[in-house]
C-alpha cells in the first residue's frame, strides 16, 4: 500500500503559518469519474481520499468494520464503501446517484463528482460533467472499451469537456501487460477520433493496489506518462481559459442601497473588466463605460472570470436581472430561435410545441421545443428519427423563444449557452440542453439602442398609437370606411397613415402574388410597418380583406397590449357580390381569376374581433362615427 | 492570473445566495452562530455590499446554547445589520425537554419541530443553511437547493438535477427549498477562509481553561452548571481543563476537546494532524445506526 503522502506534510509540525500560506495559493480543479458498475470507480475515488489522507481514524475505523460486514475485499479495506452513500444504494452496492467528494494536494482542491454507470442514469452524468474540468473515465484492463466507455465519452464530449483521462483500471489483473494495455488505447483512440475527441490522456491504474495513482509504479516500467495525480495537478482549469474570452456578466440582482449607488451584481463567466472599459448592455444594447468593480474588500483595479462583483456604471442605464453586461466591442447575440442538443431528464416525455420555461444564465424565458431532428443512440452515436425525447435520451431539435434572449454557443462560454427546462405545472427540471446557434442568423443585427423612445414619439403626437385593422369580403366597404374614418381623425388633429392595397402592392410588396403563401407573407410584411408606424407614434388603417385568422393573430401578437383593434367590415357574400364595384367578383365567377376570397378561397371571420361594423344597416359615414366613437379616447 | 480555491469558493456562494434573494418570496439565513454560520454569514455580507443582505437571520434556539454563542450571536446580527429572529419551541419549553433525559427527542423537538414551526410561523420560502457535503456520507449527494414539501420533508430521489450554476427555484406554494452555500467546502476551507478573513467566531472554539466534566465517556463544559445540576439531578464534578471546541451545539450534547490550540493556526496545525472527523464530538449522528443523518432529513432535521 501506498503510503499516505498528501497530509503528511512536515510544515504542518514545524511552521504552520508558512504552510497556510502556502495552502492559501491553491487552485481547483472539478472533475468527474465515470464508469460501468464493476470498474472501480468508488474504489479509486476511496483511494484519492485515502491517500491525499483525507479519510480520519474514526472513519477508518468504521470504514473497517463495515468492510468485513458488508464489504467484497475479505478482510482487505473496502475503499468503495468510502463513497457509496444513502442507505438504499448502500444496500443494493451501487451508486445511484451524483456524489461530491473532496481532497487536496499541495497544489490543488479537488471536487470530484462520482458519476453512476448505469444507462438509465444518463441525467445524472450529464448533471456531474456540467461542471467539471476534466472526465476521468475508467476502463476495467480485463474488458477494455465497452459500449458504457463509449457511452460516458460521449456524453462527457457533447458537455463540452476538453480533458479526457483514460485510465485502464484493475492493471493487476492483467499482470500489468503492456501489450494488451496498447491495445485498449489503440481501440479507444479509434472511437475517440471518430466522435470528434481530439485528445485524451491514457494512464494504466490500479485503485485497489495503487499502481500509478500517487507514485509511479515499478509493475508499469514501460509507461512513462505522469500518474493519474500529477495529471490531476498539471492540467489547465476551465477559469482560466474563460479568461481569455470577451467579457461577460449575466445580472443577477440589481443592488440599490441607497438613491447615490446603483450597482450590478453577478458572476462574470468570461474575460475580465476593469473601471474605464466599454460595456454594453444585452439586449438593450445600450453602451456605457465601468465606473468601478465593486467588492467588500475594496474596488478592484480588475475583476475576472470566475469571480462575483458588483459593477457601476457612469451612466444611468436600463439594466436588470437577466441582461448581460458584455464588452462593447464584441457583444453575444439576441435571438428567439436556436438549434440546440437536450437531454431529457424526466420521467414524462417532451411535449413538443409544450410551453416549458427556460433558465439561461439569468434569463427566464418561455420556451418550446419542435420536433426533434433525430435522437442519438448514446451508445452506437447513430442518428435515430425521433417524435419525442424521453427520460435519459438526448436528442437536437429546433427551440423558440416567447422572447429574444441573449447567448453564446455552448462551445464558447457554458454560461450563456447551457440550460435547464422547467415544466411549468410540477416544477421539476424536465431537461438541460446547450445552445449551438440562432436560426434566424439575426444575430449579428444588434438593436441600436435609440433615445427618441416610442413613447417619446406618441406623446409629441398627443395620441396613443394604434392599428386599426380593417378586414372585410372583396367590395365590402373596408377601403371606403377606413378613408372615412381617417378623414374624420384628421380633422380631430391626429396623426394617421392608411394602408391600403394600392400603396402597398405597388411598391413594398409588387414582388407578391395571390397564392396561399404569397397571401401569408403580404400580412406579415403590412404587419411589420405598421409596427414600424406605431412605433414612430401613429395611428394606422389598414384595409386589407386578410382572410385567415391565423395571419391577423400572427400581426396581432406583434403589437402592443390594446394596441391592435380588429375591425370586421360584416357584409354578407350576396351583399358585396351584388355591388361588385371593381367587377372583380364576376370574373372570379368566369373562372378568369383564382384564389378569390368568397368564391374559390375561404373567408375566416373573426370571432371576437374588437368593433364589428355592419354595411347593409350603416352607411359608410355612420360605420366611421361609430368606430370612432369605439376607439375614444384616443390619447 | 488564477484564483485561488477560496476565491473560487467564495465567487460560487456568493452566486447561489444572489440566485435565492433574486428567485425566491421570503428568504431566511439559518444562523447557529458556529464557524460554519459564521462563514456564511460573512459571505452573504459580501454579496450584498454595500446593502446589507437582504434577509434576516433566524436562530432555532434550544436554550441548551453556550452562554458565549449567545453573546456573538447578538454582536454579529447587529454588526451586519441584519434583523435577528429567535424561535424556540414552546411546546419542547413547557414539556421541559433537555439532552439529559430525553436523549433523542431533545434534538427532535427543539431543533427538527423547532425549525419546522419558525419556516411555517414566519412563511419562508426559502431558507439557507450552512451543512458542507464533506461532513457526512449522506450530504455528499444533497444538492445545493433542496426541495422540502409542505410538511418540510425531503425525498432523497425526487430531488432536481443541478446543472452548471442553474438552479431551479420554481416551487408550489407551502413548499420550501434548504439552500446549502457552503456545499462544496471542506472544514480546512472553512477553517482557512476564517484565517484570511479575520471572521469573529465564537471564543469556544480557541483552547482556554474552562470547568468540565465526564458525562458518559464524553468531555463536558460546564457552562450553567447551577442549571446542570438541576437537570442531572446532582452537581457533576468540575475539573479545570485547558479545552476547546471542535463544533459548537447545546452544551451538554458537544463533546470538548482537550488542546492547547489558541490562535486560529494552532487550530488549523491541531486539525491538520488529527486522526478524527469532525462530527466525532456531536452526539447526534450515533443515535441511531449508520444512515441516521439521512433519516433525520427525511424527517424535516436540516
Amino acid at each position: 500500500m501506498t503510503d499516505p503522502v498528501y497530509k503528511t506534510d512536515a510544515l504542518i509540525a514545524e511552521d504552520i503559518d508558512a504552510y497556510l500560506e502556502k495552502h492559501q495559493h491553491k487552485t481547483m480543479l472539478r472533475f468527474i469519474t465515470c464508469g460501468s458498475v464493476d470498474d472501480g470507480k468508488s474504489t479509486l475515488i476511496g483511494r484519492l481520499l485515502y491517500d491525499s489522507k483525507m479519510i480520519f481514524e474514526d472513519q477508518l475505523e468504521a470504514l473497517s468494520n463495515d468492510s468485513k460486514k458488508v464489504g467484497t475485499q475479505g478482510q482487505e479495506i473496502d475503499f468503495a464503501l468510502l463513497v457509496d452513500g444513502l442507505a438504499a444504494e448502500r444496500e443494493q452496492g451501487i451508486t445511484i446517484d451524483v456524489a461530491y467528494r473532496f481532497f487536496a494536494t499541495e497544489s490543488r482542491k479537488f471536487i470530484v463528482a462520482d458519476c453512476p454507470g448505469h444507462e438509465q442514469y444518463t441525467r445524472n452524468m450529464v448533471t456531474g460533467a456540467s461542471t467539471a474540468d476534466l472526465a476521468c473515465i475508467l476502463i476495467d484492463a480485463r474488458k477494455g472499451v465497452l459500449v458504457q466507455t463509449k457511452r460516458h465519452s460521449f456524453l462527457c464530449h457533447q458537455l463540452g469537456i476538453k480533458n479526457l483521462v483514460l485510465a485502464v483500471n484493475k492493471m493487476d489483473l492483467i499482470d500489468y501487460d503492456q501489450e494488451k494495455y496498447d491495445a485498449i488505447i489503440a481501440d479507444y483512440k479509434a472511437f475517440a477520433e471518430s466522435i470528434g475527441i481530439e485528445s485524451f490522456t491514457a494512464i494504466p491504474i490500479s485503485g485497489l493496489a495503487g499502481d500509478n495513482i500517487t507514485s509511479k509504479s515499478e509493475n508499469t516500467g514501460w509507461y512513462n506518462g505522469p500518474t493519474l495525480m500529477e495529471h490531476l495537478e498539471a492540467v489547465e482549469v476551465r477559469s482560466d481559459a474563460n479568461l481569455a474570452k470577451p467579457f461577460r456578466m449575466p445580472v443577477q440582482w440589481v443592488n440599490r442601497p441607497n438613491l447615490d449607488f446603483r450597482g450590478f451584481s453577478g458572476f462574470i463567466s468570461t474575460g475580465s473588466v476593469k473601471p474605464g472599459d466599454k460595456v454594453r448592455s444585452l439586449p438593450s444594447g445600450k453602451t456605457s463605460t465601468v465606473k468601478s468593480v465593486v467588492t467588500m474588500d475594496g474596488g478592484l483595479e480588475q475583476g475576472i472570470a470566475g469571480q462575483s462583483v458588483t459593477i457601476t456604471l457612469d451612466d444611468e442605464i436600463d439594466c436588470s436581472r437577466g441582461d448581460v453586461l458584455a464588452a462593447a466591442d464584441s457583444p453575444p447575440e439576441v435571438a428567439d430561435q436556436f438549434e440546440s442538443t437536450i437531454v431529457w431528464m424526466d420521467e414524462d416525455p417532451l411535449v413538443v410545441g409544450r410551453a416549458y420555461w427556460m433558465k439561461l444564465g439569468t434569463q427566464m424565458v418561455s420556451v418550446t421545443v419542435a420536433e426533434p431532428k433525430y435522437e442519438i443512440n448514446v451508445n452506437t452515436m447513430e442518428h435515430l428519427a425521433a417524435k419525442t425525447l424521453e427520460l435519459n435520451s438526448i436528442g437536437v431539435s429546433e427551440i423558440t423563444t416567447d422572447k429574444q434572449i441573449v447567448f453564446d454557443p455552448y462551445e464558447e462560454n457554458r454560461a450563456l449557452g447551457g440550460f435547464i427546462l422547467i415544466d411549468k405545472i410540477s416544477n421539476r427540471t424536465v431537461g438541460a440542453g446547450m445552445l449551438h446557434f440562432s436560426l434566424r442568423r439575426a444575430q449579428n443585427v444588434h438593436w441600436q439602442a435609440v433615445d427618441i423612445t416610442r413613447d417619446d414619439h406618441a406623446a409629441m403626437k398627443n395620441q396613443r398609437p394604434r392599428v386599426l385593422w380593417f378586414t372585410g369580403l372583396s367590395g365590402s366597404g373596408k377601403s371606403t370606411i377606413a378613408n372615412e374614418v381617417e378623414k374624420k381623425l384628421a380633422i380631430m388633429n391626429r396623426h394617421t397613415f392608411l394602408l391600403d392595397g394600392d400603396n402597398v402592392r405597388h411598391g413594398l410588396n409588387k414582388d407578391l402574388g395571390f397564392t396561399e403563401s404569397d397571401r401569408i407573407e403580404n400580412i406579415r410584411r403590412i404587419g411589420e410597418v405598421a409596427k414600424l408606424m406605431t412605433d414612430a407614434g401613429l395611428i394606422v388603417l389598414t384595409a386589407f380583406i386578410s382572410p385567415f385568422r391565423a395571419d391577423r393573430q400572427l400581426v396581432r401578437d406583434m403589437m402592443g397590449e390594446g394596441e391592435f383593434i380588429e375591425i370586421h367590415v360584416d357584409t354578407p357574400l350576396e351583399v358585396a357580390e351584388q355591388r361588385d364595384v371593381k367587377g372583380l367578383y364576376k370574373k372570379a365567377r368566369a373562372g378568369e381569376l383564382k384564389n378569390f376570397t368568397g368564391i374559390d378561397s375561404p373567408y375566416e371571420e373573426p370571432e371576437e374581433p374588437e368593433i364589428r361594423v355592419n354595411t347593409v344597416a350603416m352607411s359608410p359615414e355612420e360605420a366611421a362615427d361609430y368606430i370612432i366613437k369605439q376607439i375614444l379616447p384616443l390619447k | 492570473m488564477s484564483l485561488t480555491h477560496l476565491q473560487r469558493l467564495e465567487a460560487e456562494s456568493i452566486h447561489i445566495m444572489r440566485e435565492v434573494v433574486s428567485e425566491a418570496e421570503k428568504p431566511v439565513m439559518l444562523y447557529s452562530i458556529g464557524k460554519d454560520s459564521a462563514v456564511m454569514l460573512h459571505l452573504a455580507k459580501k454579496a450584498f455590499y454595500p446593502s446589507p443582505p437582504p434577509f434576516p437571520l433566524l436562530h432555532v434556539d434550544t436554550t441548551w446554547k453556550f452562554k458565549d454563542m449567545y453573546a456573538l450571536r447578538e454582536k454579529s446580527a447587529e454588526e451586519a445589520g441584519m434583523e435577528l429572529l429567535v424561535h424556540q419551541n414552546p411546546e419542547a419549553e413547557e414539556m421541559g425537554i433537555n439532552p439529559f433525559d430525553h436523549g433523542p427527542l431533545h434534538t427532535d423537538m427543539w431543533k427538527t419541530q423547532g425549525l419546522k414551526q419558525a419556516l411555517d410561523k414566519y412563511g419562508f420560502d426559502a431558507a439557507f443553511g450552512g451543512a458542507r457535503r464533506d461532513e457526512e456520507k449522506s450530504r455528499a449527494k444533497e444538492r445545493i437547493f433542496s426541495f422540502r414539501t409542505a410538511s418540510h420533508g425531503w425525498d432523497p430521489k425526487s430531488q432536481r438535477p443541478e446543472l452548471w450554476n442553474l438552479y431551479n427555484a420554481k416551487k408550489k406554494k407551502g413548499e420550501s427549498i434548504r439552500v446549502f452555500p457552503l456545499s462544496n467546502w471542506t472544514e480546512l476551507d472553512i477553517w482557512q477562509y476564517i484565517h484570511l478573513e479575520n471572521i469573529e467566531i465564537v471564543p469556544l472554539y480557541y483552547s482556554a481553561k474552562r470547568p468540565t466534566f465526564e458525562y458518559e465517556g464524553g468531555l463536558f463544559m460546564a457552562d450553567d452548571i447551577e442549571r446542570l445540576e438541576k437537570v442531572m439531578g446532582k452537581r457533576p464534578e468540575i475539573t479545570e481543563r485547558s479545552i476547546r471546541f471542535r463544533t459548537l451545539g447545546c452544551f451538554p450534547l458537544t463533546g470538548a476537546v482537550e488542546s492547547e490550540a489558541a490562535t486560529l493556526p494552532e487550530i488549523i496545525q491541531e486539525m491538520l494532524l488529527t486522526t478524527t472527523s469532525e462530527r466525532q464530538g456531536r452526539v447526534i449522528d450515533k443515535d441511531s445506526g449508520d444512515a441516521s443523518m439521512e433519516k433525520k432529513k427525511q424527517e424535516g432535521y436540516f
